[in-house]
């Protein structure tokens, strides 16, 4: 297979420059991933246990489930996977155009203060029951303007530093962040034309009213909301395995052609899925057909990226044993491969009469999120912040270790809990007793649902606690500490007390 | 393989490269939502859709920003198993004047698309402030604040107006004095013994057009909604909303010629 020399030079000789890259805002926005992490999954871990102790919701306006779970999936996606996305593309790109940021310190400042105050504006709309109620875009119009802005900056940073490049080639991992920026502008602008009822006299200055309803509105949202998921969560991400991966194993990128055909592939297959959304809705057929057809086809560009991503792994499998971070980067595209299988799968309309509208749904997603962008997310962050802060090392190996194992078991209990309950209540809803009456009230299906949510809550405790822990060793390492014997190199089964 | 060779040209220039970038992903969205506009089809014309009265369109702002839309779809699909516990399934025609739609994607409480008439306004109201009073099984959280929060109606005309704008025109415009009359129709809607003649009127002559008979009136919940007379709260708006999803068009008289036909 043919190695990529672009790939390759980029990739190692980023660091031997002496280019002075903008590194404040980085680690700003390194900070502020972690800190909107944590935050993101207490929110939704406490929203998990709102749903198997429902005296949770505190009979307050303020704390209902309605209103905190778009605070949980924003903080996610937008705070925690937006801060990662913009700390790791601002120190990739720089480093693999060997090009000072465009606008400088100040250009980074800009996006950093920017970007959080979007963030800020959103979350307390949400609280105050300020929502378009469209999934994952559920900022009103006067967030959505402000973001724009932002965007628009952070394009014209990314494409300036690209132009200001020393090396002949954009690397790939820029591809996909700029696929990314530009389609999320895209998507962003589509699904959120509306009409503020102000402009016509009324006093509910935050109100709007979508452009669009019904059939064309739902197929704009999801248009908007499977690809919030496609070049949010999955493109920019992409990128990330693009750098860090070959970084951390020092390796290069296993191929190039591979990169080329499921990049092109990946962002032109992922706009179709979102009818699969929508399966026997009122969306005409037609739409669904496309939508499902093109889910299906969309596994092999998606796999296709899970190869180039494991295979560079090659002659380098061994490290896997020794190095918790690089762990963290590979079962991530993994867990990246599982779940782009399991979304076709779902896609299709037979499998998805069972699914949709279940909590299969939910576990499919946060395999995705858990398992693929947490996971990639952490292992970026582990490799950044001894690089930013001019570190020898991390503080402790051992603590990435426990980190790895007992966010690992987290993921085993949200998802396989999430199959089980769900997979059960759509065999509930549609089970016939023998003289062909529904078999059980929907309340009895919600009932059902009740030892599945405590496991899942419990599976989001041990996510946060390995999240907490990695604040900790973040905090150490940017101390300057290094634990005893954090030198040494940390067997998988280490944190857990196995022997090798 | 000399398409990959030409791949330098997009690897070494980033305007080719954006540009590229660009047209490979508009193309699904544009042939997927384009034609939804454009084919006549795909919404049919259904007898008794019309928009929602201002109490009603005050309710489904509250719906709205409560996120109900987290846990209750207002989507039936063609299933044997939904269509005996919800009713017919939904038709395109039912969310037309949904800006924005409110379909939903996760089930964590039952569909709503036909809550509309199945439970008593009584039954909704004590639902809504403690859900584990009447389904003791019950996940929801409690929305005691509706009943004691008073609705602030005075710029619903301006909401209306706005639904006029973003609906070209063929929501409020073809309904007969909705704007002058929007606040006068919200408290008649909501108070026992008012007078809802001309509110009823009005609304049922968009929803069944010229041909419209005289004992013909669209459904709406009328009266005092929570259980306060005193004043309208967001419980009432609510209850308004709720009472009406799924009742505007009227199910029975197809299903019984069609289940003849299927006998023949």
């Amino acid at each position: 297979m043919t190695q990529a020399t672009t790939a390759q030079g980029a990739v190692s000789g980023a660091r031997a420059d002496g280019t002075s890259y903008v590194e404040g805002p980085v680690r700003l926005f390194v900070l502020a991933s972690v800190f909107w992490g944590i935050v993101g999954f207490l929110v939704g871990d406490f929203i998990a246990w709102q749903l198997a102790f429902p005296a949770l919701n505190f009979d307050l306006p303020w704390t209902t489930f309605g209103r905190l779970r778009p605070l949980h999936t924003s903080a996610v996606i937008f705070a925690f996977g937006g801060n990662v996305l913009l700390a790791t593309s601002l120190y990739v790109v720089q480093r693999t155009c060997r090009a000072r940021l465009y606008g400088g310190d100040v250009m980074g400042h800009i996006l950093f203060w920017g970007y959080q105050i979007f963030i800020v504006l959103a979350a307390v709309g949400y609280l105050f029951g300020v929502t378009q109620s469209r999934e994952y875009a559920e900022p009103e119009w006067y967030v959505d303007l402000f973001l724009t802005v932002v965007w628009v900056l952070y394009l014209a940073a990314f494409v300036g530093t690209i132009l200001k490049r020393r090396e002949p080639h954009i690397y790939v991992a820029n591809w996909f962040y700029l696929a990314f920026i530009i389609t999320i502008a895209l998507l962003h602008l589509g699904n959120n034309m509306a009409v503020p009822v102000a402009l016509l006299g009324g006093d509910t200055w935050w109100k709007s009213y979508s452009l669009f309803s019904g059939v064309q509105d739902a197929m704009t949202q999801w248009w908007y909301g499977h690809n919030a998921v496609g070049f949010f969560l999955t493109a920019g991400f992409l990128a990330i395995m693009y750098y860090f991966v070959p970084k951390q194993a020092n390796r290069p990128i296993y191929s190039y052609r591979l990169s080329i055909v499921h990049f092109w592939a990946l962002i032109f297959l992922y706009i179709w899925a979102g009818p699969h959304h929508l399966h026997y809705t009122a969306l005409p057929d037609w739409a669904q057909t496309l939508g499902m057809v093109f889910s299906v086809m969309l596994w092999m560009p998606s796999w296709g990226g899970m190869i180039n991503g494991l295979m560079t792994l090659s002659g380098a499998w061994d490290k896997l044993r020794t190095d918790p971070v690089l762990r963290f980067l590979v079962v991530s595209v993994g867990f990246y491969g599982m779940s782009t299988f399991e979304g076709p799968m779902m896609s299709v309309k037979a499998v998805n009469s069972l699914s949709h509208y279940t909590d299969w749904t939910v576990g499919h997603v946060h395999s995705g999120a858990l398992g693929w962008v947490a996971f990639i997310s952490f292992g970026a962050l582990y490799f950044m912040v001894p690089a930013l802060w001019k570190r020898r090392s991390l503080y402790s190996l051992r603590l990435v270790s426990l980190h790895f194992w007992i966010a690992t078991l987290g993921i085993v209990l949200y998802i396989t809990s999430m199959w089980v309950s769900g997979i059960m209540q759509g065999l509930m809803w549609r089970a016939y007793d023998e003289l062909g009456f529904l078999q059980y009230s929907f309340i009895e299906s919600v009932e059902a649902m009740h030892p599945y949510y405590i496991i899942r809550a419990t599976g989001g405790v041990l996510f946060v606690a390995g999240a907490l822990i990695m604040a900790y060793n973040l905090y150490r390492t940017i101390k300057g500490d290094v634990a005893e014997g954090a030198q040494d190199s940390v067997p998988a089964g280490a944190a857990v007390g196995v022997r090798q | 393989m000399s398409l990959i060779k030409h791949h330098k040209l997009l690897e070494t220039n980033v305007f080719l490269l954006v540009l590229g970038i660009f047209v490979t992903v508009a193309v699904g969205g544009l042939v997927e939502i384009v034609p939804l506009f454009s084919i006549k089809s795909t919404i049919e014309n259904v007898r008794g859709i019309r928009p929602y009265t201002p109490l009603e369109l005050a309710g489904r702002d509250i719906y709205i920003s409560e996120g109900c839309y987290n846990c209750h779809s207002q989507m039936v699909r063609p299933f044997r198993d939904e269509i005996e516990r919800y009713g017919h399934y939904s038709l395109a025609a039912e969310s037309k004047f949904d800006h924005p739609f409110q379909w939903g994607s996760k089930r964590t409480g039952p569909d709503l698309a036909r809550v509309g008439g199945k439970y008593s306004n009584e039954w909704h109201t004590r639902h809504l402030i403690d859900p584990r009073s009447v389904v003791p099984e019950s996940i929801m959280p409690g929305y005691p604040h509706l009943a004691t929060t008073p609705l602030e109606y005075g710029s619903i005309a301006a909401h209306m107006k706005t639904l006029d704008v973003v609906g070209r025109g063929e929501m409020y415009g073809p309904v007969e004095g909705a704007y002058e009359n929007a606040i006068a129709d919200l408290e008649a809607q909501a108070t026992p013994g008012a007078d809802t003649d001309a509110l009823v009127a009005r609304y049922s002559d968009f929803a069944y057009g010229p041909d419209r008979a005289e004992d013909e009136t669209t459904t709406m919940a009328l009266g005092d909604l929570d259980g306060n007379p005193d004043v309208i709260t967001e419980m009432d708006a609510l209850v308004a909303y709720l009472q009406v999803l799924g009742t505007m068009v009227d199910f029975t008289d197809y299903d019984e010629t069609r289940k003849a036909e299927w006998i023949r």
